[in-house]
């Protein structure tokens, strides 16, 4: 095979930092070829690079032999280059095929375009109705629209960016097969993910990142996900380990427990009901927009549930707001970390009083204490080894994964007697990942209950005692990890969608 | 080609420099002004801000810059609290005057009693005047949902009209004959604010003010409530997750700038206006607006901004009468600072970055 993208020496620096130092390596012509790194590592740089979003300092590259240097996206397109981001560009009021519409320069009529809409998606087995509206659909199936826009264009390199953290295994499967089926037509594949696993099983050529610069290549077929993460982070990882303490008396009594959505695209909760007991970790898996931010928002106080519903050791905390159930120990940690866990103009220090001021004693008769508020800004900086200058910068100056062990450490760190994450190691790389993993097992073995909802099925079968599923606002009844399979687990979230479209 | 890059963290050095860039712009911008009406520019400025201050008559313009800065100050303190939270109390104005009337008439009551506890009763009902003014856009908006910012700003007009009524109707002097405006609260001694030290301007709403200052200074930085207001207006997300109740920060805020635009109207009238007329109402409310942004919502650069407003409105006053500038002109003049400030405020924010560079 001969290379359809070649990169010599592109380097990027942004002040304070490099994020991209003399990166050279070839992506072969129908090859499919993982970047691999942790957060920081220079990944997103790299590619925004590729797609013109970024000028490089120094360094070129060369398409098909001829040099490309996009200035950008329409440039990167022209040449056959074309991008599924992480986070969806998608409008919920409009349609498929109005959204795909919308990023073409020269769009055809409707009706035309959902002709072709449903041939490509046929064609790659990718089932996907060009009339439904956005908002109605799944995370899986908004990324069959992004990734059909991008088919439309016929590309020959198509960048995918964590493209399955929002997948259920059986969607993964189908989205594999298109992947596959590309390759073999002759596209280009560059494939960016920290789930080795998953790169194993696709990929058949990586180039791992560390600090900017390309640390090696390798065959992911004939290499081992322990050596491919060792190589990633440059330091042995140890996974982390149960306290494995028998389970105690029950925390928490969800019981039938009914909301209205959000907003006009959420998700109501239907009738959840579940127990949490002490020394637990309950997983609760599901494909995002299935009530998740709806259940968290009735567990931390933000909205009130009937009474009844939510009984915290013994007492009906389902009317009180969230100062009351903090001070009781119920802490949550919301998915979103800037503007919802966090506010991004205030410093760590302001952050920290923000869930931290009742239970770690910084209020006198309404007054705050702002030493206290420092101490324990830098208790949780320094125990949860927060990368940052100091407590006194912005919160919004911390990357995602260190903003994160900071909102996952004021919490832990507040002794609670139950903690309820979303998504704690959402976008955050492998050592931090582990390290908050590490935690909220700590937390369990030491007699409270943790629940983690979370769309990463790895991590919740590697954390979590028992499992449910939640699934257009009902939770399944929790099962022990122990007896689970993966194959079992994409059935409880509710199996993918247009399951019988695949490639059987 | 100029483009604007976000800042990581907010620049501290822009946001202290920009009130002092937006100043020198509006200097300049209005001395074209000035200029394209026909006046020497130099002259219109010396005018408007140095003689009020060092001139030779400035023993007499410096008392009048506490008696028009106090009213501003005491007002924008509570407004900013309000504006930090994201709550807009456009109808400051409104409750300065309900609380100059409810006040005036609780004294009048009691006329010609020479009680000592009539002015303090005054004072009382004056802040409960501009408070319950308030209430209203606050309870609306808790209850109904309304707009606090059009319920307030209408307010403002029904308060003129009630100004209007009690003045040549139910608080009209009777031994005035004829005359529209109350008995002169001033001239009446239970009910004076009389200058505390003589030729210093300093009467009861500079010490209000000074008072006001410093709670909101330690409400916004000691406090719990300031903390959750500052919270609910950066991230309201963050500050429900925080738990704070966002009905009763619209309450508190709104209830809060009443009560001190109430006072600030109380003040007023019974010290420098002396009583209640038709044109009593003379847009502190609003100018407060500008001297809360101005002094970037923070009470300790209020103080700073509501004594330069004081001098534009000192030696707008004066420029008027001996140069003939036109008054429209002169609050022409006092928009634009708030115009270039808002303006200017974008650099604390954003970095100005020139040249054609990459996408971040």
């Amino acid at each position: 095979m001969t290379a359809l993208l070649e990169l010599e020496g592109l380097t990027k620096a942004y002040p304070g930092v490099v994020a991209n130092d003399d990166v050279s390596f070839a992506i072969a012509r129908g090859g499919v070829h993982a970047l691999l790194g942790e957060n920081g590592a220079g990944k997103s740089t790299l590619v925004k690079t590729i797609y013109g979003l970024v000028k490089p300092d120094r360094g070129r590259m060369r398409l098909d032999g001829y040099p490309f240097a996009p200035t950008e996206p329409r440039e990167a397109r022209a040449a056959g280059v074309a991008m599924v981001f992480q986070h969806f560009s998608l409008f919920d009021a409009l349609s498929v095929a109005e959204n795909v519409a919308l990023g073409m320069e020269t769009p055809p009529p409707i009706r035309d375009l959902a002709r072709r809409i449903r041939a490509v998606s046929e064609e790659y087995g990718l089932p996907l109705d060009p009339a439904r509206r956005v908002g109605d659909l799944s995370a899986g199936e908004r990324q069959r629209v992004e990734i059909v826009r991008c088919l439309l264009q016929e590309p020959r390199l198509l960048i995918m960016d964590e493209p399955t953290s929002v997948l259920t295994p059986q969607e993964v499967g189908i989205l594999f097969a298109t992947l596959r089926q590309l390759s073999a037509q002759g596209t280009s594949i560059l494939y960016i993910s920290h789930k080795l696993e998953e790169i194993r099983a696709l990929c058949d050529a990586a180039t791992i990142l560390r600090g900017g610069r390309v640390v090696g290549g390798c065959d992911p077929r004939e290499t081992s996900a322990a050596e491919l993460a060792e190589r990633m982070v440059g330091a042995k990882l140890s996974a982390p380990k149960a306290g494995g303490g028998a389970p105690g008396d029950t925390l928490l009594r969800v019981e039938a427990l009914s909301l209205p959505p959000l907003s006009q695209f959420g998700m109501p909760l239907r009738e959840v009901s579940f127990e949490l007991r002490a020394g637990e970790v309950l997983g609760i898996g599901g494909v995002a927009g299935n009530g998740q931010d709806e259940l968290l928002a009735a567990l931390s106080g933000e909205r009130l549930a009937t009474p009844g519903s939510v009984v915290f050791e013994g007492a009906d905390v389902s009317r009180l707001g969230p100062v009351a159930r903090r001070r009781a120990g119920l802490l949550t940690g919301p998915e979103e970390r800037l503007g919802h866990a966090a506010a991004p103009d205030m410093t760590l220090t302001e952050n920290a009083a923000l869930t931290g001021a009742a239970r770690k004693g910084m209020l006198r008769r309404g007054f705050l204490d702002w030493g206290r508020a420092r101490d324990f800004a830098d208790e949780v900086i320094a125990r949860f080894d927060v990368r940052t200058p100091g407590a006194g910068v912005a919160a919004r100056s911390l990357s995602g994964g260190n903003l994160q062990k900071f909102v996952i450490g004021r919490e832990v760190l507040q002794e609670p007697r139950v903690l309820v994450v979303n998504q704690p190691t959402w976008g955050v790389d492998a050592a931090a990942a582990g390290a908050i993993r590490q935690a909220l097992l700590d937390l369990a073995a030491g007699g409270a209950g943790v629940i983690v909802v979370s769309q990463d099925l790895d991590e919740l079968l590697e954390i979590s005692d028992r499992f449910a599923a939640l699934n257009a606002g009902r939770l399944g009844t929790p099962v022990p990890t122990a007896e689970l399979t993966m194959e079992r687990v994409g059935l409880m979230l509710g199996g993918a969608h247009d399951m019988e479209a695949t490639h059987a | 080609m100029i483009r604007l890059e976000r800042r990581p963290t907010p620049s501290r050095a822009w946001g202290a420099a920009s009130p002092l860039l937006a100043v020198a712009l509006t200097m300049m911008a209005g001395g074209l002004m000035f200029a394209a009406l026909g006046k020497d520019p130099v002259e219109a400025l010396r005018t408007i801000f140095w003689d009020p201050v060092m001139g030779e008559f400035a023993w007499y313009f410096r008392a009048q810059l506490l008696v028009k800065a106090a009213p501003l100050v005491l007002i924008a303190a509570g407004l900013a609290i309000g504006f930090r939270a994201g709550i807009w109390n456009i109808g400051a104005e409104g409750q300065y005057i309900v609380g100059a009337i409810a006040g005036a008439a609780a004294g009048l009551a009691f006329h010609p009693s020479e009680s000592v506890l009539i002015f303090p009763l005054m004072v009382v009902c004056g802040a409960l005047g501009g408070f319950l003014w308030a209430m209203i856009p606050a309870v609306l908006k808790v209850t109904l949902g309304t707009n606090e910012i059009l319920v307030s700003l209408m307010l403002v007009y029904v308060a003129d009209n009630l100004l209007a009524s009690a003045a040549v109707g139910w608080l009209r002097n009777p031994e005035a004959v004829g005359f529209p405006g109350s008995r002169n609260l001033a001239q009446w001694e239970a009910s004076a604010n009389p200058e505390l030290i003589a030729g210093t301007g300093m009467h009861w709403g500079v010490v209000a003010a000074v008072i006001a200052v410093i709670f909101a200074h330690v409400l916004m930085t000691r406090h719990l409530m300031g903390f959750h207001i500052r919270l609910a207006g950066q991230a309201p997300r963050a500050a429900r997750f925080a738990g704070v109740a966002p009905a009763r920060l619209v309450l508190f805020c709104l209830g809060l700038s009443g009560l001190l635009a109430g006072l600030a109207g109380l003040f007023e009238v019974t010290g420098p206006a002396g009583q209640i007329s038709i044109d009593f109402a003379s847009g502190y409310g609003f100018t407060a607006i500008i001297v809360a942004f101005l002094g970037r919502l923070n009470p300790l650069g209020i103080v700073a901004a509501g004594l330069l407003m004081a001098v534009t409105y000192v030696g707008g006053d004066n420029a008027a009468a001996n140069l003939g500038i036109p008054g429209a002109a002169i609050s022409a003049f006092q928009g634009m600072l708030l115009f270039f400030l808002l303006a200017v405020d974008v650099l604390s924010n954003f970095r100005v970055r020139v040249g054609r560079g990459a996408l971040a």
